[in-house]
C-alpha cells in the first residue's frame, strides 16, 4: 500500500517543521515495534473488547432493505463503540503507544467533538494529562461534547485563528507540540497529517474492517458487493476498506460532505467535487480544496466531522487507482436519509455516518437482493441532539430550550 | 552564492548583522514600504518577507493574525512578488521570501522560482519543507541562484545539523528555542551549548531568531550568533505605536 517515508502514489509525506523532526523519529520508532509486536495488537483488542463494545455488530437492515427492494443492507454499529463513534479506536490504540513511549500528557484536536470527547475518555483512563483544541466555532455547535471533555477532566481551548474549525485546530495542536514534545504526545484523530499518522490511524481503525470481513461471511455467507462510509479526514472509511481492499470485486465508496450542492460552492468535496486540487498543507500532500495561490478555502457541511479541507493520503491515493469511488451527498439528503434509518430501523446514525446512507440509499434499489452492502455508521447521533434537533428545525425542541434558556436567566 | 557573498561584505565591521521580517500585505503593502525604508535607513543588513499562508503552522500568534488579517485583506501571490520587485529595486540590501511550501508547490516550483529571481530575491526560508521532501526545490534553487536557507532546531542532533547543512545554502536559520514565534527566550548555558553545536555543524553563517526583541537579547548574540532576527516584535510595534517607530527601535539594537 505504501513504499517508504510514507507515500501512497504520490501522496502523503512529512512536511514537518525541523523542530519536530526527533518527535517523529522517536514515535515512528515505537509506531514500527509495536506494529510488529502481536502482544501490542492483543492487548489493544483486550482493551477494545473490555472497555469498548468490540466486536460491534454487524446489523441487517432488513426493514431498509424491503423499503428499497434491492440489494440487502447492512450496517456496522461504530456508534456502539464506547464513546459514540470509532474515534475511540485510534485513541485507545495511540493511548497503548503512550504509554509505551513513556510520555504523560496527551494533545488532540477535534471539530464535532467525538475525537476530542474520545481523547479525553482515554487521557482519564490512561492517567494523562489532556489538552483539546476545537475551533471556536465549533464550540459553539458542539457544547454538550465541550462540557463532557471538561467533565472528564481535559482542558478544551477555543481556537481563534482562521475559518476557526478543525484545520485550525489542527494547526494550533501542532503549535503546542512544538513546544511541548518531551513530555506530550499529539493524538491525531485522523488518517492525515504527517507520516506515520495516516497509516497509524488506519491500522487502529481497521479493527472495524477485520470485524466486518468476518460478520458479513458469516452473516450473509460472502463478500458485500459494496461498502460506503462516509469522509472527513478518512479513518472510519480507511477502517472499514480495510477489511476488503484486498477482494478487487468489492466496490469501495466514500462519500464526502456536499453541503448547499457542489455547484454552490459549499461543500467540503475535495474528491467527489472538481473544486479539490493537490497541495501540502497540515505536515501532507493530498487534494485539498484551495484557491489558485494555494490557501485554503472555507469549507461546509451540516456535519462538522467532515467540514474539512484535505484528505486521507491513503484515500486520495486509491482514489486515483479508481480503487475507491467518491461520492458526495448534500445537508438535505442528509437528514432525509437519517429520518428514514430512524423511523425504519430504530437507529440513530451521527450526521457524519448519515452522508454514508444517503449514497448507499441512491444505489440499493438498483442492485440484486442476492447482493449486500454494508454502510460504516461511524458514530451515533443522539448525543448529538443539540445539532440534529437545529438542523430538523424541530419547533418542539426550540421551545424547549427558550424555556430552559428563561429558566437559566431567572436563576442568574 | 549570491547571498553568502552580501552576507560576506556586510559583515566586514560588523559585531553582528540584523534580518528583520515584515508579513507582506500586513497591515497594508503600504505600511511594509515605510517599514522597509526605516529599516533600511537604520541598518538592517536583510530583509525577509513572509508571503501569507493560511495556515500558518510554524508561527506564533502575533504572525498567524497578520498572515490572516493580509489575506482577509486580499493580498494575493502577485501583489507581494510585484512588491517584492519594487523593493528590491529601492534598496540595496538582500530581501529573503519566507513562505509555506504550498505557495511554491501551487505555483509550480521552478515558476515560482523564476518569479522570484526576477523581483531581485535572493533566497527562501521554507520551514514545513525538510530537505527529505524538497529534492526538486533544492535543486531549482540552486539553478536559479536562490538560497535554500535551512532551519536548525534545539532537538536536532549533531548527525541532523550536517545534513540540513549540507541541503542549505546563504545561511543556516537557528531557531533559538522550541516553541512558535513570537514568545521570550532565555540566553542560558543550554542555549550557549546548543549555539556551539550548531556551530561546529557547519561553516556557514548562523541566523538566529525566535524570541529576540531588543538590544540586550542582540547584544547577547554577539560572539555567538552571526545574524540576529527580530521577527514578531516589529509587527508588534507597527500595531502599537506605526511605522515610523520602527526606525528608532532597529537603531537602538546595536
Amino acid at each position: 500500500m505504501k513504499n517508504l517515508n510514507g507515500y501512497y502514489g504520490q501522496w502523503g509525506g512529512a512536511f514537518i517543521p525541523e523542530v519536530l523532526h526527533e518527535t517523529f523519529r522517536q514515535l515512528k520508532d515505537f509506531y514500527s515495534k509495536a506494529r510488529k509486536d502481536p502482544a501490542f495488537w492483543q492487548e489493544y483488542t483486550d482493551l477494545m473488547a473490555t472497555y469498548s463494545c468490540r466486536p460491534t455488530p454487524l446489523t441487517a437492515a432488513d426493514n431498509l432493505s424491503r423499503h428499497f427492494g434491492g440489494a440487502r443492507i447492512f450496517i456496522k454499529r461504530e456508534d456502539l463503540n464506547h464513546t459514540g463513534a470509532h474515534k475511540a479506536n485510534n485513541v485507545m490504540g495511540q493511548g497503548l503507544l503512550v504509554k509505551r513511549m513513556g510520555k504523560g500528557r496527551v494533545i488532540a484536536e477535534t471539530g464535532a467533538g467525538q475525537h476530542g470527547v474520545a481523547t479525553a475518555t482515554m487521557a482519564a483512563k490512561f492517567g494523562f494529562k489532556c489538552t483539546i483544541y476545537m475551533g471556536e466555532e465549533d464550540v459553539m455547535r458542539q457544547r454538550p461534547n465541550v462540557f463532557w471533555m471538561e467533565k472528564l477532566g481535559a482542558e478544551v481551548i477555543p481556537v481563534t485563528t482562521g475559518s476557526k474549525t478543525l484545520k485550525d485546530a489542527i494547526n494550533a495542536a501542532f503549535r503546542d507540540w512544538v513546544t511541548n514534545m518531551d513530555n506530550t504526545h499529539y493524538c491525531l484523530g485522523t488518517a492525515c497529517g504527517p507520516h506515520p499518522f495516516p497509516e497509524m490511524v488506519t491500522w487502529f481503525q481497521s479493527i472495524i474492517g477485520l470485524e466486518a470481513r468476518e460478520q458479513i461471511e458469516r452473516q450473509f455467507g460472502r463478500p458485500p458487493a459494496r461498502v460506503y462510509a462516509c469522509v472527513g479526514g478518512g479513518s472510519n472509511a480507511m477502517g472499514v476498506f480495510q477489511g476488503f481492499l484486498d477482494l478487487p470485486e468489492v466496490e469501495l465508496v466514500g462519500v464526502e460532505a456536499g453541503g448547499e450542492g457542489l455547484a454552490s460552492g459549499r461543500h467540503a468535496a475535495r474528491l467527489a467535487s472538481r473544486d479539490g486540487s493537490p497541495g501540502v498543507a497540515q505536515g501532507y500532500k493530498t487534494m485539498f480544496l484551495q484557491d489558485d495561490d494555494g490557501q485554503m478555502r472555507t469549507t461546509h457541511s451540516v456535519a462538522a466531522g467532515l467540514d474539512y479541507v484535505g484528505v486521507s493520503p491513503i484515500l486520495t491515493d486509491l482514489w486515483e487507482q479508481g480503487r475507491v469511488r467518491f461520492a458526495s451527498a448534500t445537508d438535505r439528503e442528509v437528514m432525509a436519509a437519517l429520518e428514514l434509518t430512524m423511523t425504519n430501523e430504530g437507529i440513530i446514525p451521527a450526521l457524519e455516518s448519515s452522508h454514508a446512507f444517503v449514497q448507499a440509499f441512491k444505489e440499493a434499489g438498483d442492485m440484486s437482493p442476492d447482493e449486500a452492502v454494508i454502510i460504516n455508521m461511524s458514530g451515533r447521533g443522539d448525543k448529538d441532539i443539540f445539532t440534529i434537533a437545529n438542523a430538523f428545525k424541530d419547533p418542539s425542541w426550540q421551545q424547549f430550550i427558550i424555556n430552559k434558556g428563561k429558566e437559566y436567566e431567572a436563576e442568574r | 552564492m549570491k547571498l553568502s557573498a552580501e552576507i560576506a561584505q556586510a559583515s566586514s565591521g560588523k559585531d553582528i548583522l540584523l534580518m528583520t521580517h515584515i508579513v507582506l500585505g500586513y497591515p497594508s503593502f503600504e505600511t511594509n514600504k515605510k517599514v522597509i525604508a526605516q529599516m533600511v535607513a537604520n541598518g538592517v543588513d536583510l530583509i525577509e518577507m513572509q508571503i501569507p499562508f493560511s495556515e500558518p503552522m510554524a508561527d506564533g500568534p502575533v504572525i498567524i493574525k497578520a498572515n490572516q488579517d493580509s489575506l482577509l485583506d486580499g493580498t494575493r501571490l502577485a501583489d507581494c512578488l510585484n512588491f517584492a520587485r519594487q523593493m528590491t529595486e529601492t534598496h540595496a540590501i538582500p530581501f529573503l521570501f519566507m513562505t509555506y511550501y504550498n505557495i511554491l508547490f501551487k505555483y509550480g516550483i521552478e515558476a515560482f522560482c523564476q518569479r522570484a529571481v526576477e523581483a531581485g530575491i535572493q533566497g527562501f526560508i521554507v520551514p514545513d519543507l525538510p530537505p527529505e521532501e524538497g529534492a526538486d526545490y533544492l535543486k531549482y534553487a540552486r539553478q536559479y541562484d536562490l538560497a535554500p536557507i535551512q532551519i536548525f532546531a534545539p532537538t536536532s542532533t549533531p548527525e541532523r545539523m550536517r545534513f540540513l547543512a549540507e541541503a542549505a545554502g546563504g545561511f543556516i536559520y537557528c531557531v533559538a528555542r522550541r516553541g512558535v514565534t513570537g514568545t521570550q527566550t532565555t540566553f542560558n548555558e543550554e542555549f550557549n551549548n546548543y549555539i556551539a553545536q550548531c556551530r561546529a555543524s557547519t561553516d556557514m553563517p548562523l541566523a538566529v531568531g525566535f524570541g529576540i526583541s531588543n538590544r540586550d537579547d542582540v547584544q547577547a548574540l554577539i560572539g555567538k550568533a552571526d545574524i540576529a532576527v527580530i521577527g514578531s516584535e516589529t509587527i508588534r510595534l507597527v500595531d502599537r505605536q506605526g511605522a515610523a517607530a520602527v526606525g528608532p527601535f532597529i537603531a537602538g539594537l546595536r
